[in-house]
């Protein structure tokens, strides 16, 4: 049955960009456990409103583990201490009465943070831009079963498209390494009819866009899939390594 | 006392038959040739699914786009929550689908509240969706054969939904996400994240730019263009508690309104029968269990009230209750759609039995959805396989596993049919100001079915809008680039720094959440589910005492030059008030219940909803008349030509 605990929260607050950030504690009391990590963020906000401070910023918005605009480290991992959810997702009563609990930005080259929590993504969108799509117009398409398309393709491309882009998965690495979300993205169209004309061409061009970017190389520590909130597979980036060689050689 | 504008509203329904309408209309339209179009600019505010679909087809066509994202990419809009599927009628299933049998159910599903021509267009275009999703390797569901599969969904009889598991909305988001990022790759459209639109900037009577804050620098910025479509979702949040997301917010559509913009049927709001039920003071937000799960599950509650009453107090496990002792109650009272009775039906019948003293859980606020029969019928596995990550979304929340206890839920806000009105080219009526997708009033009249919201916002961004723009811009070819510090700028600069100052300076005691939860709780009294002349009358002098407080009461802490979260939930705060009274005047003009509006004093002898078609068939338009004055209404007659308005029917 969910109680009521009493909490720390030792969390990082950082003012901009350039400037040094801390660690604060605040004390929390009465927290539902069937409230969520995030609605018990929202009670320390109004609770520093009212006392005349600074409410923490973080990143948040659909609040069902879809959009992939929360973040947050939790003690010690992205999306905290349950498995395959966001943070959103995270409830209290995962946590235990006095206990303390470290929630920290996202830190990675490929994110500086904004303010407090809120960290800069755009990095993703920019990989994104540079292949991540079928080059398709609006209209003028075929029939849309005109294309068959195996029972276990679709859904391993489904597998792969699950991917909501939050970033855990480059945040978590020691390398800082993008190659979960990158694969993710080639994997899906790799593995469809619709994707495959321009396979090459993505694979190379996002895996140039995401060096440029700083994100590091992979080291295969698989760290990303076990922190990943939607399970996404590390056989993708061994797809995605196999489609870049071939692109490579066929050059 | 409403007071009535008599205007004539022209919504420019082209000539011919219903079938012939938007095919006469493409083919008499103008058209910008394409060295015009690349003179042209186009803001587009917002990257859900129609904003983000048509800033990428616009700029496909060779139109200079300026796209606006509240989040920090536009793969977030709240499309992206969408669970259960897209309707199309393809008929592949052979069950009998059609264009006409998708507009028609679509047009009954809405109580005849939508304009036929409109609905029309958009079962026609329906089906070029799905190719063209299809085409941008969308993931649907398929069969072993590589088919596309398709599921049921409320309202209909036919199997017409197209699905990605219960990740729909997220799959056709990501699709027309990919086609924006190939658009912003090739330059055709310029992207900006991070921004929320403050204004809607008119010169000489027509739409020529907005103004938008920088949320992460606090700066207020100008952009100008030769048009503006707004595509910035619904007012859901007016309640505080719905299922939209933290940032959903009616905002951009209000300054269209306060720009002279009409406002169509604010009062149609949906409830969505299967939500997760709320479970204290400081809940967010709350969660939807996609429709679909309808296919399979079956709704009841206790059917003795002593068995009611021993499960909220916890002496009682639902499956401690016998099958005899169960009331299926969507099952026994509308036995041929059961289960799959539309959105409004479905939710009015669950507050029926917890308002009768049946309802389940703690606060007696909930209902059973009971996948027992299924998995029993069907085995786990499969279960899994169709419902599996809603059923894991279900557990995280409640810590109950719903393969072996039914699931709970309630009712909850989710979508409204209202919005800024359009015509029949998605054109508002300030000239040059667009309106697509839930932020316009369209299409659903006064209930959308179920996985109609995917259709309609791709319709309007991918088939309707590109071509039906051209038809203003075609005049605009001559009309040279807008500079951003002509006087109106100016102005509309000084007006929201005015505003802000006056937000800032309030200086109060109490949080924008604090004041808005007050404001939800008159919403869901009120102007929720069921609504009466005397509720709705304290509801609007309620608000009104609300907005006092609003404007003497509230603390923002911080500057308004930097990032401000608090600020910018003051901003839109202040418009969800304006909202929350206008949905009620609005409600309380309607004295008839039709779809998701259900007066209590016009029901029919066994509860169900009593239409008024000689004196309510109408759109109701409202137009702004000024800080702290009443509005007035126009009428849009909604005279139909091709369907015979009935009493909407699932019992038969």
């Amino acid at each position: 049955m969910d109680k009521d605990i009493n909490i720390k929260i030792k969390v990082w607050r950082q003012d901009g960009p350039k400037v040094k950030g801390r660690f604060e504690t605040y004390e929390l009391k009465n927290i539902s456990q069937g409230s969520s990590f995030l609605e018990m963020l929202d009670i320390l906000n109004e609770q520093l409103i009212n006392e005349g401070g600074s409410p923490v910023v973080f990143d948040h918005d659909c609040r069902e583990g879809i959009c992939g605009m929360c973040s947050l480290y939790i003690n010690g991992h992205p999306h905290g201490p349950d498995e395959d959810i966001t943070t959103c997702q995270l409830h209290m009563r995962k946590f235990k009465e006095g206990e303390t609990i470290t929630i920290e930005p996202w830190r990675s080259a490929g994110f500086p943070v904004i303010k407090d929590l809120m960290v800069d993504r755009s990095a993703y969108d920019k990989i994104i831009q540079a292949g991540g799509y079928v080059s398709v117009n609006t209209g003028g398409t075929p029939d849309a079963n005109s294309i068959l398309i195996p029972y276990e393709d679709a859904e391993m491309a489904m597998d792969a498209a699950a991917c909501v882009g939050c970033g855990a998965c480059a945040a978590t690495c020691k390398n800082g390494s993008a190659m979960l979300f990158v694969s993710a993205k080639v994997s899906q169209f790799a593995l469809l009819p619709q994707g495959r004309p321009e396979a090459a061409r993505r694979a190379k061009a996002m895996v140039a866009k995401m060096e440029e970017l700083g994100f590091g190389n992979c080291t295969n520590t698989g760290a990303c899939e076990v922190e990943c909130p939607k399970s996404i597979s590390i056989t993708n980036i061994a797809r995605l390594n196999r489609e870049y060689l071939c692109a490579k050689f066929k050059d | 006392m409403t007071q009535i504008d008599n205007k004539k509203i022209d919504s420019k329904i082209p000539q011919g038959t219903l079938e012939g309408k938007w095919t006469n209309y493409k083919d008499h339209q103008k058209l910008v040739n394409p060295a015009n179009k690349r003179r042209l600019d186009v803001i587009v505010v917002g990257t859900g699914l129609a904003g983000a679909s048509a800033a990428a087809s616009l700029g496909e066509m060779g139109f200079n786009v300026l796209n606006f994202c509240i989040q920090d990419s536009p793969r977030r809009a709240h499309s992206i929550a969408a669970q259960g599927g897209i309707n199309a009628a393809k008929n592949y299933p052979n069950d009998g689908d059609s264009v006409y049998r998708l507009f028609y159910d679509t047009i009954k599903g809405g109580d005849y509240r939508a304009r036929e021509a409109n609905v029309y267009r958009l079962a026609e275009v329906a089906n070029e969706i799905i190719d063209q999703c299809v085409a941008q390797g969308v993931p649907f569901a398929r069969d072993y054969g590589g088919l596309l599969d398709n599921r049921s969904f409320g309202g209909a009889q036919v199997s017409r939904t197209f699905y990605a598991r219960g990740q729909t909305g997220q799959q056709l988001l990501l699709g027309a996400y990919s086609s924006l990022s190939r658009a912003v790759h090739k330059k055709q459209v310029k992207l900006f994240t991070r921004r929320e639109m403050l204004d809607l900037v008119m010169i000489d009577g027509r739409a020529r730019g907005i103004l938008v804050r920088n949320l992460v620098t606090g700066e207020i910025e100008r952009y100008a263009a030769h048009a503006v479509v707004i595509a910035t979702g619904g007012y859901g949040n007016t309640f505080f508690l719905s299922t939209n997301a933290m940032t959903s917010n009616g905002s951009a559509a209000w300054q269209c309104y306060k720009k002279g913009a009409m406002f169509a049927n604010p009062c149609m709001t949906q409830i969505h029968p299967t939500c997760i039920p709320v479970h204290g003071e400081f809940q967010s937000k709350l969660t939807l269990m996609s429709e679909s799960l309808r296919n399979d599950g079956r709704i009841w509650v206790p059917k003795k009230l002593e068995d009611a009453v021993a499960i909220r107090e916890g002496k009682l496990r639902p499956t401690d209750i016998k099958e005899e002792n169960r009331d299926y109650y969507l099952e026994r009272r509308y036995p041929a759609f059961g289960n799959l009775v539309p959105r409004d039906v479905a939710s009015r019948a669950a507050k029926e039995r917890c308002d009768a003293g049946y309802g389940v859980g703690n606060t007696g606020l909930a209902v059973y959805l009971d996948f027992a029969d299924a998995i029993q019928r069907l085995g786990k596995d499969v279960v899994e396989a169709r419902y599996g990550n809603l059923f894991q979304m279900y557990e995280k929340i409640v810590d109950d596993n719903p393969y072996q206890t039914p699931m709970m839920i309630y009712p909850a806000i989710h979508y409204t049919m209202g919005g800024v009105w359009v015509d029949y080219e998605l054109m508002t009526s300030i000239p040059g100001c667009f309106c697509i997708g839930e932020a316009n009033f369209s299409d659903h009249g006064a209930n959308r079915l179920g996985a109609s919201a995917l259709m309609q916002g791709l319709a309007d961004g991918y088939f309707v809008l590109p071509y039906t723009i051209q038809n203003y811009l075609s005049d605009q070819i001559n009309v040279p680039r807008f500079k951003t510090d002509a006087p109106e700028f100016e102005q509309a600069e000084k007006e929201i720094n005015d505003r802000v100052e006056r937000l800032m300076n309030i200086k109060g005691t109490h949080s924008v959440d604090y004041i808005h939860k007050k404001l939800g709780h008159i919403m869901w009294d009120f102007v929720g589910m069921g609504r009466d002349a005397e509720g709705l009358k304290k509801a609007i002098a309620d608000i009104k005492e609300l907005k006092k407080e609003f404007w003497s009461d509230l603390r923002i802490p911080g500057d308004k030059d930097k990032l401000n979260v608090e600020l910018e939930k003051a901003l839109r705060l202040a418009d969800f008030i304006e909202i929350g009274e206008l949905m009620a005047h609005d409600a309380l003009d309607r004295e008839e219940s039709c779809g998701g509006h259900f007066r209590l004093e016009y029901q029919t002898p066994d509860g169900e909803a009593l239409r008024n078609d000689e004196k309510f068939a109408y759109v109701s338009c409202w137009e702004y008349q000024g800080e702290d004055k009443d509005p007035m209404m126009a009428k849009e007659p909604l005279d139909y030509e091709f369907v015979v308005r009935q009493q909407r029917n699932y019992k038969a």
